[in-house]
């Protein structure tokens, strides 16, 4: 503990990491969510159909149309680049025509399967000319999915409409009244999003609520490489051997410690949740919210403490060296955080994940404290995932207490 | 017997794995008050036996005796009683001298206010008073030295049980930490020290143990042995008894 720049930068480390983390997840929130994304486009079709897309594709409010005169596929990666652009479109020739011969098709076909016609001209129903689309190879898939989704409903949209023109003219024999074709069209069921809770309290949880707990375990959690490597050091120099032939319980001394350590770890959330909450305001991030069961998460913010302490103290029983403690340690934590979906969402993983996730005591205090922070749960309503900890915490105190007998250390 | 500050009587031991004793129905007796000298080759045993001595190790009931008591019942009514300064550097380099002592005279069981007291008398009779209150690891060998016997009798041991004390220091350090040493024997401290500073040890040891492949070869006052053995120096009859083969 005399160490104050190790000191600090078990503080400064994560308070960065999770101002970074969060910034940039805003970043792509706003980029997906909030900012217009570039279109360039390449419109070969001369027909209205086309333009009707286009303008129902801009009221969505995502995207940003950039006509082109060429889009050639060789220089289109060029043509984005010089345009900030992640996305071009290339809409065939005569689409406006194959989209209304496919609609007559299907109309028709539709007026002989309802024993409305007996007979009708043009019953073969078109393959129609796919539209091309270009994505920037920086774009990630779920991007990719997003932009595709949009367009597809527009799509889907213009299909159902062209459709129903085509039915109502082989029926009345007229084009159908604007009015009408409102009315159809208009009648779309909406989708109301809500955020489930303990509490009942609906509030958005926002970018701070997920990264500070997140980024506060994975501090805690690397503190494995200043005790575990100080238990080492401690082996090694035969401070551990001086201690044990001394006349107060060397248990009573490890239990010291693992206190003094702890509160290290209770220091840190201090820090990193005072940041969420007074600094990431100001410096236009989404403050951190402070649970309602206030006592609940410093219970929660204990156990995973000890947690942490007792992972860092079992690394430095069975370390030979300083290095493997350090090596191993920060590691084996990175993986932890990995598995236990810090780094990557747990439900994004792949199933054969899920065991090994759970094995994870990061995952086990990532969710108690999503209990708090995103559930807006008491201590009582999340004990199914405070339990794993103290298993945790047992399992691992036994490991080291073992380890310390077996290496006659106690 | 009531002046017998430790007792081994029949120890054998041997290593989880090993084929052969380390040490084997060993005993030896050290008197309340001297200065005993443990010595022999490198893997000859030394520094298993020190363990049982200090506790490190535990023996069988009736085989290792501190002050009276049998260690393996004992042991942490004994290890008040003790003090132990290893061949290692065992304290806090980040920590400074003060501290260190601070921290082992509380692990010790001392009150501040003697732990304040004893800080002060050990820094400065081993030279350490000027740089109290600075963090160790930016000290000299011999000032490591002085700082690691210093915390050995904080409490002031009855035993002080030394593990090459003066390796790697300079002439005058090892001068400075014998003649502490001496003055604390002068006090009634039990010294019992191995070495493989044999010179060092002429000067210092009354009595002396030859421990070579887990058994005792000599054990007498070292004049006698040097009389018995007719050999002029405790190097010549060191050589005599373990032979000059290589125990690496």
């Amino acid at each position: 503990m005399r160490d104050k720049v190790g000191l600090t930068l078990m503080f400064v480390m994560p308070i960065l990491l999770a101002l970074l983390i969060t910034s940039i997840q805003i970043s792509a929130f706003e980029l997906v969510n909030n900012n217009k994304i570039k279109v360039l486009l390449l419109n070969k079709d001369k027909g209205s159909l086309s333009i009707d897309m286009l303008n129902k594709l801009e009221e969505v409010g995502r995207f940003e149309l950039i006509e082109m005169k060429t889009l050639d596929p060789k220089t289109v990666g060029d043509d984005m680049n010089d345009r900030d652009a992640f996305v071009a479109l290339i809409i065939p020739e005569g689409f406006s025509d194959k989209m209304t011969q496919k609609a007559q098709g299907a109309a028709g076909k539709a007026l002989v399967e309802f024993g409305i016609e007996s007979q009708v001209k043009n019953l073969a129903v078109l393959q129609m000319d796919s539209l091309t689309l270009y994505f920037h190879p920086v774009i990630q898939e779920s991007f990719r999915r997003s932009v595709e989704g949009a367009l597809k409903s527009v799509l889907q949209v213009m299909e159902s409409k062209t459709m129903l023109d085509a039915l109502y003219v082989s029926i009345n024999g007229e084009k159908m009244p604007a009015s009408f074709e409102q009315d159809m069209m208009a009648n779309q069921t909406g989708v109301r999003e809500q955020t489930t809770s303990h509490n009942g309290v609906r509030s958005i949880p926002n970018a701070a609520q997920h990264n500070v707990p997140a980024w506060t375990i994975f501090a805690m959690f690397f503190m494995v490489i200043s005790l575990g490597g100080n238990i080492v050091k401690e082996k090694l120099s035969g401070s551990f051997v001086r201690l044990k032939i001394l006349p107060t319980n060397f248990m009573l001394g490890l239990l010291s410690k693992q206190l003094i350590y702890l509160m290290v770890a209770m220091a840190q959330v201090f820090v990193i949740f005072s940041m969420g909450v007074y600094l990431f305001p100001h410096i236009g991030l989404p403050a951190l919210n402070i649970p309602d069961d206030f006592w609940g998460m410093v219970a929660v913010s204990f156990i995973c403490g000890w947690c942490a302490v007792s992972y860092a103290l079992c690394i430095g029983v069975f370390a030979k060296t300083q290095e493997q403690a350090n090596g191993f340690g920060a590691i084996s934590v990175v993986i932890l955080a990995t598995v236990g979906g810090i780094l990557v969402p747990s439900f994004a993983m792949p199933k054969s994940f899920q065991l090994i996730m759970n094995m994870s005591p990061l995952h086990w205090c990532l969710e108690s404290y999503y209990g708090f922070f995103l559930e807006g749960g008491k201590l009582n309503q999340i004990m199914a995932n405070v339990a794993p900890l103290l298993i945790s915490i047992v399992v691992m105190q036994l490991i080291a207490f073992i380890g310390l007998k077996k290496k006659n250390l106690i | 017997m009531d002046n017998v500050a430790l007792r081994i009587s029949h120890l054998t031991f041997r290593y989880p794995g090993q084929s052969y004793d380390c040490i084997h129905d060993l005993s030896l007796e050290i008197q309340a008050g001297e200065r005993f000298g443990l010595f022999g080759p490198n893997g000859a045993g030394k520094t298993t036996l020190m363990s049982f001595m200090v506790g490190l190790l535990e023996a069988n009931t009736d085989a290792v005796f501190v002050s009276g008591k049998d260690m393996s019942i004992h042991k942490k009514e004994v290890s008040a009683s003790i003090g132990y300064v290893p061949q290692d550097f065992a304290f806090y380099p980040e920590l400074s001298p003060v501290e260190n002592l601070e921290f082992f005279g509380a692990w010790s069981g001392l009150k501040s206010k003697v732990i304040k007291q004893r800080t002060e008398e050990l820094l400065s009779i081993l030279g350490l008073s000027d740089v109290a209150n600075k963090q160790v690891f930016k000290f000299s060998g011999g000032m490591k030295r002085r700082i690691n016997l210093a915390i050995g009798v904080i409490h002031e041991p009855e035993i002080l049980f030394l593990d090459e004390p003066t390796v790697g220091v300079d002439v005058q350090t090892r001068h400075a930490i014998i003649s502490y040493l001496k003055a604390l024997n002068d006090k009634g401290t039990t010294l019992v020290y191995t070495s493989h500073h044999l010179k060092e040890a002429e000067d210092l040891c009354d009595r002396v143990a030859l421990i070579d492949k887990g058994e005792i070869v000599a054990y007498d006052h070292l004049s006698k042995l040097l009389t018995q053995h007719e050999e002029g120096d405790l190097e010549q009859l060191f050589l005599k008894l373990t032979g000059n083969a290589y125990r690496d």
